[in-house]
């Protein structure tokens, strides 16, 4: 062993997919004790490197070194042997089993073919207390909430003795307040000599915890920086490899008279329990209202309702313009104004195997413009497809590409040009940008602005904090299924809206 | 009517229903720890069909009861093997590659028996073989302990199948690649092996299965089990993949079973009418099926295969 020799180092790797160049000759080190960020848009090869590391793929070209010695790692085992830990962006645990039994699979149990959950719990008890990462070993991981359960995933890293840890968008799925409690967590562990790699697309959150940063930008390192020399817009152009605009322009408009009118809405989500809880909401013409809170508190079943998927429990009101919407169904929601870009784009919002023109065209295929008695109009359909495309520059080979092999966010782009076209007087859009690239989501806002000016009410319910606070006019904060608070935005901050998340009021 | 009910009558139907319960219990058994593992094998039947014929062929040709089961163990092992190689590695729809299983051993064997063996050639039965002192309690003696040897080995499975699933690592891991194989991957269990593993055991007790039906009755004839292997993966879910609960299954069907016999042995049942009670445990089933659904869940990664990447 080295002691000079920093814990990683990745040199020259090469990895290439049919058709695809995913890292190309890239270099990545990561030395005792520090936190080096990896920073790249969807696709831009962050992830392959990864699995190169964890043994997943094997590199084309290039060598792995740790703790200066020429290592092969071939598989999750040979990872976890080196103590390599990786903490993934969609957890990597076993709903039906316990905190203990997740963190026991596949170690060696003292007692032989029996299981050793009582000495397991043992030592998860003390790294737990060590480590400031409070959670019953005992649990069943389907009861734990999502900061629990990373706290789980990070546990188990830990248990095998994890050196140098991976953690994939770790915030992604956490309150604001969480993110700080990892953050802590993630700083005593560097402390204690151990390199983390920390992959995210929040800018600010990768100024805040970073030691150094490495940008990727298809498959190539673009640049290496530090955070005390670089802005979040410098970030954002060494990811996209041109200047971009990270929060819009939002030039006044006088919002008219409220166009959506909530009012005593319940709903009752999938498990039975109250989802929405006694909602009296506004949104006017020509404004913007930002919905934040965390995942799971009632945002998506409220779009659902409004979008006319769900059903609200009785007493409720819903009006578009003075016009009740309940009993409306979403055909005839559509035909008076309502657009809707859901949250799973590719479940709710496009059909994959269709043509980029054929989902353009999904809404509105039945009316005059596109067919007639029955059948499909080809050249209406091509000429107007063609125009969406060339209008909000969705990057596809041709209009007959299947949607599903677009990137997301071209796809979300697509999605958008349908919902537009309407020239909607409501629109909901649920996470217009989540997983989108900074381009992608740049020009995304920019259409919602324009839309705010023509006069639509829209909302926009969003997990990024920085989306919402740049969009809106006012913000909504949801907390169990209630509004608790509406802000204007003009007065608002991360750490208040924060707070309001996690259901703090004054 | 009344004379069903006569204790000497009653008990010899329950005691009937059990031993009509075991081929049920043995091949649901064999299921469960294939679906806890993610994998779905329509196959069974077809299993079981085969190592039935091989069993009765093998007592046929040579009386040896215990080479007999062995030969129907190593017929299920074989046809585990082959299930297993086409879903884990081949990544084979689990569905369709079942229905192949199922087909292959419902032809094969009938073919196999018209071959070599022609006429239905009764042979001996599996003897029972009464506990000391406990088969004397009146009653109580007959219904338990007065049963031949798979019956008490394939109830004493339960408990073994559920500390299997439950306390062991290889449980641990069985449960982990059905529920969520990229976590097991992640942390180096090997969701091949471990499935690999989990099919072959289930085979091997739907192969134990098969012979048991084939020393129990004594015979062969072509679709001998007559749907028996689906039931016994309907049972599975009846039993909300815990082996307790399929025992319950089982035991209900055998029941029902026995008490349809029973009615039918004694007229109350008209003969023209057999063949709809015949239906009624399929009824029962469909029926638990429908009140159950929703309540109970299934492994997530059920018939889904994995492959990294």
């Amino acid at each position: 062993m080295n002691a000079d020799a920093p814990l990683l180092q990745m040199r020259g790797i090469t990895k290439r997919f049919p058709g695809v160049i995913a890292n190309e000759g890239v270099d990545f080190e990561v030395r005792y004790g520090e936190v080096h960020t990896l920073l790249g848009e969807n696709g831009a090869g962050k992830s392959t490197l990864m699995k190169i590391l964890f043994g997943l793929y094997a590199p084309d070209e290039g060598e792995v070194l740790l703790r200066g010695e020429k290592v092969s790692i071939s598989s999750p085992s040979d990872a976890i042997a080196a103590r390599i830990g990786m903490v993934h962006q969609h957890f990597m645990l076993v709903p039906t089993q316990t905190v203990a039994e997740n963190v026991a699979l596949g170690l060696k149990s003292k007692r032989g073919v029996l299981t050793d959950l009582d000495s397991v719990s043992e030592r998860i008890r003390e790294i737990s207390e060590e480590q400031g990462l409070a959670v019953n070993p005992s649990e069943e991981v389907w009861r734990l909430s999502v900061g629990e359960r990373q706290r789980v995933e990070i546990i188990k890293a830990l248990y095998r003795d994890a050196e140098l840890l991976v953690l994939d968008e770790p915030t992604a799925v956490l309150t604001p307040q969480e993110v700080e409690d990892l953050f802590v967590v993630l700083r005593r562990m560097t402390e204690s000599g151990r390199g983390l790699v920390f992959i995210s697309h929040k800018l600010h959150e990768v100024m805040a915890l970073s030691d150094r940063i490495t940008v990727l930008r298809n498959g190539k390192v673009s640049g290496h920086t530090v955070p005390a020399e670089s802005s979040r817009e410098d970030l954002a152009q060494m990811m996209v490899g041109r200047a971009v605009r990270l929060t819009p322009e939002r030039p006044i408009v006088e919002a008219g008279p409220p166009r959506l009118t909530i009012r005593s809405l319940s709903v009752t989500g999938d498990r039975g329990t109250t989802a929405v809880d006694n909602v009296d909401l506004d949104v006017h013409s020509g404004e913007i209202l930002g919905v934040a809170g965390v995942s799971g508190n009632g945002q998506r079943e409220l779009a659902e309702v409004i979008a006319g998927l769900r059903d609200p429990q009785a007493g409720a009101t819903i009006d578009l313009d003075g016009m009740s919407l309940l009993g409306v169904d979403t055909r005839a929601r559509r035909d008076r104004g309502l657009s809707y870009v859901p949250e799973e784009r590719m479940r709710d919002g496009a059909i994959g195997d269709f043509t980029v023109s054929e989902n353009l065209i999904l809404v509105d295929h039945g009316g005059d413009q596109f067919s007639r008695s029955g059948l499909l109009n080809f050249g209406a359909i091509k000429e107007h497809a063609a125009a969406l495309v060339e209008r909000y520059a969705v990057k596809t080979p041709d209009i007959d590409t299947p949607t599903s092999s677009l990137s997301g966010g071209n796809i979300q782009k697509v999605i958008m040009a349908r919902e537009l076209t309407a020239e909607p007087k409501l629109l909901i859009a649920s996470q217009p940008t989540r997983g989108v690239d900074i381009g992608s989501a740049e020009y995304i806002h920019e259409r919602l602005m324009e839309q705010r000016e023509k006069g639509t009410a829209t909302i926009v319910i969003s997990e990024d904090l920085d989306e919402v606070i740049g969009l809106s006019d006012r913000i909504a904060v949801m907390f169990e299924g209630r509004i608790i608070d509406i802000v204007d935005s003009e007065d608002a901050t991360r750490e208040a809206i924060g707070l309001l998340m996690a259901g703090v009021t004054n | 009517m009344s004379q069903f009910f006569t204790l000497s009558i009653l008990v010899a139907t329950l005691a009937s229903g059990i031993r009509l319960a075991v081929p049920y219990l043995i091949a649901a058994l064999g299921e469960t720890i294939g679906q806890r593992s993610g994998v779905l094998n329509l196959g069974v039947d077809g299993v079981m069909l085969l190592s039935a014929f091989f069993t009765y062929w093998t007592v046929l040709e040579t009386g040896n009861m215990w080479l007999a089961t062995a030969v129907g163990l190593g017929v299920g092992l074989v046809m585990g093997l082959i299930y297993a190689v086409v879903t884990v590695f081949f990544h084979a729809t689990q569905g369709i590659s079942g229905i192949g299983i199922f087909l292959f051993g419902l032809g094969f064997s009938e073919l196999m028996f018209r071959k070599q063996v022609g006429a239905p050639t009764p042979v001996d039965k599996i003897a029972e073989v009464d506990i000391p002192l406990l088969s004397k309690i009146p009653h109580i003696g007959e219904l338990f302990f007065q049963h031949d040897l798979l019956i008490y080995f394939a109830f004493g499975l339960v408990p073994i199948v559920s500390f299997m699933l439950r306390k062991t690592t290889f449980g641990m891991n069985i449960s982990a690649v059905g529920e969520n194989p990229q976590a097991a991957d992640s942390l180096g269990v090997s969701v091949a092996k471990t499935r690999f593993a989990a099919i072959l055991l289930g085979n091997l007790l739907a192969g134990l299965a098969g012979a048991t039906l084939a020393l129990q009755l004594g015979l062969f004839q072509g679709n001998l089990t007559n749907g028996l292997g689906f039931i016994a993966v309907a049972l599975v879910y009846f039993g909300a993949w815990r082996p307790t609960g399929v025992m319950v299954g089982a035991l209900l069907y055998g029941m029902v079973q026995a008490t349809v016999n029973q009615l039918k042995i004694q007229g109350s049942i008209p003969q023209s009418a057999s063949d709809i009670a015949a239906m009624a445990p399929a009824l029962l089933t469909i029926a638990a099926l429908a009140v159950l659904a929703g309540r109970i869940k299934a492994p997530s990664a059920l018939t889904r295969p994995f492959s990294r990447a």
